[in-house]
């Protein structure tokens, strides 16, 4: 008895003391800084970074000298903070925001062929005799979407339609991959003009199909006016190339039943209705100027 | 026999035939948590060498040496356990401060050694089999090694299933242990030998 204690005990001193003494020789020093990092990072683990955890993160921005600004659902503010421990310039990360290419004018407005009682989840919808509404391309109403968000950006309006908080979404992209339909796409926080349609049906039969009677047609005339050749034509459905479009609008005016939407038309018809009257005005005054000085020159 | 086939036999035996994961079903959760990839798989299998092998050591001169002239073989469990885990925090400073990447690379797994069945099956192993004290380390090294084989091929196997089109249901872990299954039966193949 008294040996098995003395023995044990014994063991555990030296191993207690070996393990003492290999702590101060293999002491290994982590940056404070790293510390501070983890500290201000949201600690989402959320990955949209491209390193595991927000600890991954932290130490890639002190060790390797990571970019600040891929942190998505921190935003702006933490970029802020993250310069400030680091001591760098902050440079805002080009934010995207999920744009979901489907207007069925929601639940309420959508042309159902039946009635879905199944799971209530897009996923098993979709399956069902290609979903309940009339549009095989269009948005099944289960809320897959909503249920993946993290950071409740995706709600619902009066008439059931699906409706992204641009200043919730962080782009983490969790809902483009929720969509069995494939609706949703990330674009960067600036664009402003989509074509919110996805249907490749013929142009007849996606008019008749969609709820809200914008679904694009396939017409090409948007393909046509667009000055920077930002637009094709795939399978019946225009598609805009993110990179090269300038929101210039012109395909959204031209656009026969609305596909396209531009938030920015009215906004830029003031601006170049001031414009004109500034540069009328400028001429005027030119004008003004001309006579007053004219007399005298000759 | 002479000595060198001594080893072989011992060596065969203790990769292929009785070998730690897939017959004696020990140490499974490294052999699924850390098979991802090659790299972190060779450093784990090397960890789990050397602590299996400086662990039958110890083990087998405490045994020997302070257990059983006192008559204290009832402690065997708790005083292995005590220097295992001693063991693998030695290795695991050593290896922070060495090699950082290996470092986490292993991650939580380097811990999980302390409470690995394998490195404790290992060390009561050599005791029941009545082995001399190179044949404790050399069952211990070769152990290791097998266990490295295995973990080895399976993350092997793993990164190339990451790239086959695998049903999404049976995508990550199921796929795994399947394949885990089938490595086991095809060692079982190897219970047949002979010397």
């Amino acid at each position: 008895m008294i040996y098995a204690i003395i023995i044990l005990g014994a063991l555990g001193l030296i191993y207690g003391l070996g393990l003492a003494f290999a702590s101060k020789k293999f002491h290994v020093e982590v940056d404070p800084k790293i510390e501070a990092i983890i500290e201000v990072l949201p600690s989402a683990n959320c990955g949209a970074c491209g390193y595991p955890g927000c600890a991954g993160y932290a130490e890639a921005i002190v060790m390797n000298d990571e970019e600040l600004n891929k942190c998505a659902p921190g935003g702006a503010a933490v970029v802020g903070e993250i310069a400030k421990i680091m001591d760098k310039e902050a440079t805002a990360a080009d934010r995207k925001v999920a744009v979901i290419k489907c207007q069925s004018g929601g639940a309420n407005n959508t042309f159902f062929r039946y009635e879905y009682q199944g799971v209530t989840t897009c996923k098993a919808a979709v399956i069902v005799n290609n979903g309940p509404n009339l549009c095989a391309y269009g948005c099944v109403f289960q809320n897959d979407c909503i249920a993946a968000c993290k950071f409740d950006a995706i709600s619902l309006d009066e008439n059931g339609m699906r409706i992204v908080d641009k200043e919730k979404c962080t782009g983490c992209g969790a809902c483009v991959k929720a969509c069995p339909r494939n609706l949703i796409e990330l674009a960067s926080e600036k664009k402003r003009v989509h074509i919110l349609c996805s249907s490749h049906d013929k142009g007849a039969d996606s008019r008749k199909a969609c709820g809200n009677k914008t679904a694009c047609i396939g017409c090409g005339i948007c393909v046509k006016k667009c000055p920077k050749d930002a637009i094709e034509l795939q399978n019946n459905l225009a598609v805009l190339n993110y990179d090269l479009c300038i929101m210039c609008g012109i395909c959204a005016d031209a656009c026969p039943t609305g596909a396209i939407i531009d938030p920015l038309k009215e906004a830029r018809a003031l601006r170049k209705a001031e414009a004109k009257k500034k540069a009328d005005a400028a001429i005027a005054a030119k004008a003004a100027a001309e006579k007053g000085s004219a007399p005298e020159g000759e | 026999m002479s000595f060198i086939t001594q080893i072989f036999t011992l060596a065969v035996f203790a990769v292929f035939v009785n070998n730690f994961v897939l017959s004696k079903f020990l140490g499974l959760c490294p052999y699924i948590g850390v098979s991802k990839k090659i790299d972190s798989a060779l450093g784990m299998g090397m960890a789990v060498i050397f602590v299996m092998t400086m662990a039958s050591t110890f083990t087998w001169l405490i045994q020997q040496y302070l257990l059983i002239p006192y008559n204290l073989e009832y402690l065997q469990t708790i005083a292995f356990i005590l220097t295992i885990a001693s063991l693998v925090q030695l290795v695991e400073m050593v290896i922070q401060k060495t090699a950082p990447s290996l470092y986490k690379a292993l991650g939580v797994f380097l811990p999980l050694i302390t409470t690995n069945c394998a490195v404790l099956g290992v060390s009561i192993l050599n005791i029941q089999e009545d082995y001399n004290f190179l044949g404790a380390i050399l069952n211990g090294l070769f152990s290791g090694m097998g266990f490295t084989l295995v973990l080895v091929l399976m993350a092997g196997l793993r990164e190339r299933l990451d790239k086959a089109e695998v049903p999404e249901a049976m995508k990550g872990m199921p796929i795994a242990f399947v394949i885990a299954g089938c490595m086991a039966l095809a060692f079982l193949g190897f219970s047949g030998l002979n010397f």
